[in-house]
C-alpha cells in the first residue's frame, strides 16, 4: 500500500565530478567575507614583516645600554621608551618578537609533524594497533605536560631548540586525535569506495579525496596551534625558564615590566598588548578559516 | 465553524543564498474530528505549513510573510509566543517524522510523558504519572509501569512512536498534526501505528492533520486531501476525487508515478525534470516547467486555487478555463 | 560502573610508576645538583651531605631507595628545607593551592556559564557577540599580563585590595578572578557551542510543541546535555589551573605548592621536585577519572554504550 511520490530525479550527468577546487574556492570567498579574519590576517602579515624588518629600521640596537638614560617614558626618540638598563623598547619588542614568532611557528612545525604521522599512521591502521596508539594519546593527556617542559627547560639548560622540541611535544595531541579521526572515516567513505570502484589508482584518491579532506582540518588546527604555543612560551619566559638575557621576546619582555609596573608601566603595557593582539589576531583567524572550511571539531 | 481555518500563509525563509518561499499562499480548513491529508514531495511546504501553524519554525531565518491561521477563534499567527503555549501541547499537539531524534535522550520517558500535564494541567507529579502510565498502555506498550523509567534509547523505533504519540494525546488535543509519522519507521510498523493513530481518532474524536509524500497512505485514513507543489496548494477535495478525477496535471502525474497502481509489466513512470528552486521567482504555475501540458498562459498571469466541481478544487489553469487535458 | 571505575584505578599505578622513573631520570641526568649553587661548601661537607641523601650511592640503588619508599608512600627528605619531608611541604603548601583552585574554578563556571547559556539563545545578536568577544579577550590576555594590569589598576592605583600575600579573605579576590576568568572564557565558548547544538535538536522542537516555555526548554531540556562539552573540559582544566598557578602564585606571593615546585625547580631541590611531579600527575588522573563519571552521569547515553 505504501507508493513514495517521485524522489528526485539523479542529477544530470554533466554535474561536474572534480569538485576539489571548488570547496577551496567556496572557502576563500566566505573567508574573504569574514571582516575580522580578514582583518587580523592583515594586521598578523603586518606584525610579522615589522618585526622581521623593524629592528634595523628603528636605528638602535636591541642591547645598547644606556644606564645614565634609565628608563624613560614614550617620546620622540623613543617612541615605547626605554628600560632600566636605557634600552630601547620599540626595538626590543620588535627583536622580541622575532624570537616570540619564531618559536611559535617551529614549535608548531614540530607539533604538527608529530601529531599528523601519528595521526594517520593509527588511523590508517585502524584495528588493535589505532586503539593502543589512542589509549596512549588517552594517559598522556592526562598528564601534567607543562610540568615536565618546565623540568626539561631548568635541568637541561635554557636554549631555544630546546624549547622548540619541548613545546612542540606537549602540543601534538590534539593534532593526532584530529587528524586520526578523519582518516578513519574517510577509510569508510562511501566516496573513497566509490572512488575504488570506479577503478581509481591508489595515488589518485590520496591525492584528489583523502589530502584534501583532511587538509580543512589540519589547517585549521595549526592555525589554533600558533597561539598555544606562543602562549606556552611566553608562560616560560615569564617564569624565567624561557629565553634568556639580553636576548628578548615578548614572554620575558613581561616579566621584566610586571616587575617595574609601579614606576614603568609602559614596559609592562607594550609587550602585554603586542602579544594580545597577537593572540586575538590568530585566534580570529583560526575561527574563520574553521568557518570558511566549515570544519566541525570532533572528538574522535 | 471549522476547528481551523487556514487563510493565505506565507513563511519564507530568508537566507544567505536568498529568499525561500517554503510556503506560499495557502489556505485550508480543517473541521472538527476531520482527517485532513497534505501530500507532496520533499521541499513542497508540507512540514513547513504545520510548524507555520505550531509557531515552530526557526526564527530567524524563518519568517510568517501574511496570513491569518483562525483556532477556536483566535489567529495562531498572531499570537505571543506565551499565547501560544497555552495551546501547544493542550489543544493542538504534534507528532514528528523520526521518533529516533524526537525524544530527548537525556530524560527518562517519565519526565518527557507528565511534561504536558505539568504545564497545561497543573497536575501533582504523582497523579501526572499515574495518567501517564494509562496514556503508555492505550497506546500499547507493554509493562508500562516499569518501562516509564526508563531512557528512549532503549525503546525501538516503533515503541518510541508510540510514545510520542501517548505524549501528544495526553492532554486529549482537539487537534494532532501528524508529520510523516511513519515514514521513519519499518513497513509492518507503520500499519500499527497508522492503526493505533485511527483508533484513537475515532475514540476521542479529534480531528487530524496528516502529512505525508506517500500517496496510499494518504488515500486509506484521509477524508480530504490537499496536494502540494513549491510551497501551493495545486489541487484540494475528497479524497474520492482526488483519486478518481485528479484536476491537476501533477496530481496525475503522481499518481501515475505509485508503481502498485500501474499495469503489471508497464513501464514505471517518472515526473520528468525536478522540482523548481523555490527561492528564484517562479513562473505563474510552479508545476509549467514539467508539464507535457503546459501552454502560455501557464507561465504569465495569475493563477489561484478555484473550486471546479463541488468540494473539489485545482489551481491549473487549463482545467479552470475549461480546457480540459486527456488524462 | 565500579568495574569501569577499578579498572581506571589499577590502569593508574603502571602510569605513576612510569612517571616517577622518567622523572627520577631526567632529573638525576641532568648536570648540576641541589648543592652546586652554593659553591663555599666546603669539600668535607658536601661529602656529608651527599652521604646523607644518599647521593654517594650508584644510581641505580637511590632509584630502587626511592621507588621502595615511594610504594609506601613516603616522598623523602627535602634537599633545601632543612628538616622537613616532602609530605610536610606538600601538606602545608598544597591547601593554599587547592583553595585558590576552588575559587578560581567558581569563577570559572559562575561566569562562564551563564555567559554560554546567554549568548547561545540568540545567537549571532549583540548577546551572543558581546560576551564571546569579552570570552576571547579572556582567552588572548594570558593571566601574567592580566594579573600585573590589574594589580595595578585596583592594588596599586586604587588600593582596594593588597597587591599581594594571602593573608584576608580579601586576598584571595584578585588571584581568583584573573585566574578564573581565562577559563571562564574557554567555559562561556564550549558551552555556547554546546547549547547551540543542543538547541538544533530536534527534540527540542517537541518539547516547544508540548508548549514549554523557554526557561523550561533551557533548563529543562537543553542545558544538560549542552553542558557535556564543558564538564570533558573540566579534566583538562583543572589540569591548567594547577600550572596556572604557578604563574599566579608566583605574581601575587602566594605560599601554595606551584611556587614551591617552581623554586624547587630552580634549587634542583630533586626529592621535593619529583614528590611533586607524583603528586600533580595522580591529581589530575584522579580528577580526570571523576570527570568521566560525572560525564557517564549526565549523558544516559552513554550508559548504554
Amino acid at each position: 500500500m505504501t507508493a513514495p511520490v517521485s524522489q528526485a530525479a539523479p542529477p544530470p550527468a554533466t554535474e561536474p565530478v572534480e569538485a576539489g577546487t571548488s570547496l577551496w574556492q567556496d572557502a576563500w570567498h566566505r573567508l574573504q567575507k569574514n571582516r575580522v579574519a580578514v582583518a587580523s590576517f592583515v594586521l598578523l602579515a603586518g606584525m610579522t614583516l615589522a618585526c622581521l624588518v623593524g629592528p634595523w629600521l628603528t636605528g638602535q640596537a636591541y642591547d645598547a645600554q644606556d644606564l645614565a638614560l634609565g628608563a624613560t617614558p614614550p617620546g620622540a626618540k623613543h617612541w615605547l621608551g626605554t628600560d632600566a638598563l636605557g634600552r630601547d623598547q620599540l626595538t626590543r619588542l620588535l627583536y622580541g618578537g622575532r624570537v616570540s614568532l619564531m618559536v611559535g611557528l617551529a614549535a608548531t612545525a614540530v607539533s604538527l609533524t608529530i601529531g599528523v604521522l601519528y595521526g594517520a599512521i593509527s588511523g590508517y591502521l585502524g584495528g588493535k594497533a589505532d586503539a593502543l596508539m589512542m589509549r596512549l594519546v588517552d594517559i598522556l593527556y592526562s598528564l601534567p605536560f607543562t610540568i615536565f617542559v618546565i623540568l626539561l627547560t631548568v635541568f637541561f639548560g635554557r636554549n631555544i631548540i630546546l624549547l622548540f622540541v619541548a613545546i612542540g611535544a606537549v602540543e601534538w595531541l590534539t593534532m593526532a586525535r584530529i587528524v586520526r579521526g578523519q582518516v578513519a572515516s574517510l577509510k569508510r567513505m562511501e566516496f573513497v569506495e566509490a572512488a575504488h570502484a570506479l577503478g581509481l589508482r591508489k595515488r589518485r584518491i590520496i591525492l584528489r579525496h583523502m589530502i584534501p579532506n583532511v587538509l580543512g582540518p589540519v589547517i585549521v588546527y595549526t592555525t589554533l596551534t600558533v597561539p598555544a604555543v606562543l602562549l606556552l612560551e611566553a608562560f616560560l619566559s615569564f617564569l624565567g625558564l624561557g629565553v634568556q638575557p639580553p636576548m628578548s621576546s615578548w614572554g620575558s619582555m613581561i616579566k621584566d615590566g610586571a616587575e617595574k609596573m609601579e614606576e614603568f608601566p609602559w614596559l609592562l603595557l607594550a609587550p602585554g598588548t603586542a602579544l594580545a593582539t597577537t593572540l586575538f589576531c590568530l585566534n580570529f583567524l583560526g575561527d574563520g578559516l574553521r568557518d570558511a572550511l566549515d570544519v566541525r571539531a570532533s572528538k574522535d | 465553524m471549522p476547528l481551523l481555518e487556514v487563510q493565505n500563509l506565507r513563511a519564507y525563509f530568508h537566507t544567505r543564498n536568498g529568499v525561500v518561499r517554503a510556503v506560499d499562499g495557502v489556505s485550508f480548513s480543517v473541521e472538527k474530528g476531520e482527517t485532513l491529508g497534505i501530500v507532496g514531495e520533499s521541499g513542497s511546504g508540507k512540514s513547513v505549513t504545520c510548524y507555520s501553524l505550531m509557531g515552530l519554525i526557526p526564527k530567524p531565518p524563518g519568517r510568517i510573510e501574511s496570513g491569518i491561521a483562525r483556532f477556536d477563534g483566535a489567529d495562531l499567527l498572531a499570537m505571543s509566543e506565551a499565547e501560544l503555549n497555552k495551546i501547544r501541547g493542550k489543544r493542538i499537539a504534534m507528532i514528528f517524522q523520526d521518533p529516533m531524534t524526537s525524544l530527548n535522550p537525556y530524560l527518562r520517558i517519565e519526565e518527557q510523558l507528565i511534561e504536558p500535564l505539568l504545564i497545561h494541567e497543573n497536575l501533582p507529579r504523582a497523579e501526572a504519572v499515574k495518567r501517564a502510565i494509562r496514556a503508555l498502555e492505550e497506546v500499547g506498550v507493554p509493562d508500562a509501569a516499569r518501562r516509564i523509567r526508563s531512557h528512549p534509547q532503549e525503546f525501538s523505533g516503533g515503541m518510541r512512536q508510540r510514545v510520542m504519540i501517548a505524549m501528544a494525546l495526553i492532554t486529549q488535543p482537539d487537534l494532532l498534526i501528524a508529520d510523516e509519522p511513519t515514514t521513519a519507521l519499518d513497513v509492518t510498523v507503520q500499519a500499527q501505528i497508522l492503526d493505533l493513530i485511527a483508533r484513537l481518532q475515532r475514540e476521542r474524536g479529534m480531528a487530524v492533520i496528516w502529512v505525508s509524500h506517500d500517496l496510499g497512505v494518504v488515500a486509506g485514513f484521509c477524508r480530504r486531501v490537499l496536494v502540494m507543489y513549491a510551497g501551493r496548494v495545486v489541487e484540494s477535495g475528497r479524497v474520492e476525487d482526488i483519486f478518481a478525477r485528479p484536476l491537476h496535471p501533477y496530481n496525475r502525474a503522481l499518481q501515475r508515478s505509485i508503481p502498485a497502481l500501474q499495469g503489471k509489466g508497464a513501464e514505471l513512470y517518472t515526473i520528468p525534470g525536478l522540482p523548481p528552486d523555490v527561492s528564484k521567482p517562479l513562473a505563474a504555475c510552479a508545476f509549467a516547467g514539467r508539464c507535457e501540458f503546459a501552454q502560455d498562459a501557464c507561465k504569465t498571469g495569475e493563477v489561484a486555487l478555484k473550486e471546479i466541481e463541488p468540494g473539489h478544487a485545482s489551481a491549473c489553469v487549463r482545467v479552470q478555463r475549461g480546457d480540459p487535458f486527456q488524462f | 560502573m565500579f568495574r569501569f571505575i577499578a579498572i581506571r584505578l589499577l590502569q593508574t599505578i603502571p602510569v605513576l610508576l612510569i612517571v616517577a622513573t622518567v622523572t627520577f631520570f631526567m632529573v638525576r641526568l641532568a648536570p648540576g645538583g641541589p648543592f652546586s649553587a652554593e659553591k663555599k661548601i666546603p669539600a668535607e661537607i658536601l661529602k656529608h651531605l651527599e652521604a646523607y641523601y644518599g647521593l654517594n650511592k650508584p644510581l641505580l640503588d637511590q632509584y630502587t631507595d626511592y621507588m621502595s619508599r615511594l610504594v609506601r608512600g613516603d616522598l623523602g627528605p627535602s634537599f633545601k628545607y632543612e628538616n622537613r619531608t616532602v609530605n610536610e611541604v606538600i601538606a602545608s603548601a598544597f591547601p593554599v593551592s587547592l583553595e585558590l583552585g576552588f575559587w578560581s574554578l567558581l569563577v570559572a563556571l559562575a561566569l562562564g556559564i551563564p555567559a554560554g547559556v546567554i549568548a547561545a539563545r540568540h545567537p549571532n545578536t549583540a548577546t551572543d557577540h558581546v560576551p564571546m568577544g569579552l570570552a576571547m579577550a579572556g582567552i588572548c590576555l594570558p593571566t601574567f599580563v592580566l594579573g600585573p594590569l590589574l594589580i595595578l589598576v585596583f592594588a596599586l592605583m586604587a588600593g582596594w585590595f593588597n597587591p599581594m600575600g594571602w593573608d584576608s579573605p580579601r586576598d584571595r579576590v584578585l588571584p581568583a578572578l584573573v585566574l578564573g576568568a581565562h577559563f571562564a572564557a574557554y567555559v562561556a565558548r564550549l558551552t555556547r557551542s554546546g547549547m547551540l547544538e543542543i538547541l538544533s535538536q530536534d527534540f527540542i522542537r517537541t518539547a516547544r510543541a508540548k508548549g514549554a516555555d523557554s526557561a523550561r526548554i533551557l533548563f529543562r531540556h537543553a542545558l544538560r546535555g549542552g553542558l557535556l562539552p564543558t564538564v570533558s573540559f573540566l579534566g583538562p582544566a583543572t589540569a591548567g589551573l594547577l600550572t596556572g598557578s604557578f604563574v599566579i602564585e608566583t605574581i601575587f606571593q602566594i605560599p601554595g605548592l606551584g611556587r614551591y615546585f617552581v623554586m624547587a625547580a630552580f634549587n634542583r631541590d630533586y626529592t621535593l621536585v619529583l614528590g611533586t611531579v607524583l603528586f600533580y600527575a595522580t591529581l589530575i588522573i584522579l580528577l580526570n577519572l571523576l570527570v568521566d563519571i560525572v560525564q557517564v552521569w549526565l549523558n544516559p547515553k552513554l550508559r548504554f554504550e
